[in-house]
């Protein structure tokens, strides 16, 4: 278990670096959680991260990668659904670090 | 694709008091990322996991049901319930979720996902598959 602190508050996470409980989640956590990843949150990394949380929100799961990809095309448009596209917001592995940020827990299938 | 087994996973139990549906459905969803032929079956008390408006706030287990209908995202399309099974616990189709899939060839014409099949039928099926995994 660690912890992180953003905006005077502290978020307890798990080994990884996942947050332990989603709920605690929100947007200053993200963008340090960011910061410590050399990462800086553009409006189309929040596109990204805002659909991740909704699809837990509806299936109680992280999508793969693969499954990640198609929604996305399907939902922003063909130019974003793509793995260079997203490996190019979140080079440590769209599902794997987007995850993260959205406060999820690391996506299914995912080593 | 050439090189992809044929999976099926058969799901006998109900979905809580053991860990089973769940266990089951993290694997088939962790089978499906790998891009392997993934089929599903429900049978005997397997087919109460797929049963709509499931509550669990009274045993404190994540109601995991939403799930299933994420099976489609992940390209598993070919979902088999066994009738005998439902009969025989007064339950039908209707009384099960809607599950579909969306044909990206198609527009994404949403498809069902749900194939209704006789014993004998299920039989078959389970034949014709590389790999059998009982949960």
């Amino acid at each position: 278990m660690g912890s992180i602190e953003a905006n005077g508050k502290t978020y307890e996470t798990d080994e990884e670096g996942y947050l332990a409980d989603l709920n605690t989640w929100d947007k200053d956590v993200a963008d340090v959680m960011a910061k410590i990843d050399d990462c800086e949150l553009t409006d189309s990394h929040w596109e990204v991260i805002n659909f991740l949380r909704e699809y837990y929100e509806e299936y109680q799961i992280a999508p793969a990668v693969r499954v990640l990809t198609k929604a996305i095309g399907k939902k922003l448009g063909k130019d974003k659904g793509n793995s260079k596209y997203l490996y190019e917001l979140f080079p440590y592995g769209p599902a794997k670090q987007a995850c993260k940020y959205a406060g999820l827990p690391k996506p299914t299938g995912c080593v | 694709m050439s090189d992809a087994k044929k999976f099926m996973y058969i799901n006998r139990k109900a979905p809580y008091g053991t860990i089973y549906a769940w266990e089951s459905l993290e694997v088939v969803l962790i089978g499906a990322a790998f891009e392997q032929d993934v089929s599903v079956t429900f049978m005997d008390d397997g087919v109460y996991q797929l049963t709509k408006g499931q509550d669990t706030t009274g045993i404190g287990m994540k109601n995991f049901s939403p799930t299933y209908s994420a099976l489609g995202d992940f390209e598993v399309t070919k979902i088999y319930v066994e009738k005998e099974s439902l009969e025989e616990r007064g339950l039908s189709l209707d009384d099960l979720q809607h599950l579909v899939w969306e044909d990206e060839d198609e527009d994404y014409a949403e498809k069902d996902s749900i194939r209704l099949v006789s014993r004998a039928e299920l039989a078959d099926v389970l034949a014709g598959q590389d790999v059998l995994f009982n949960f």
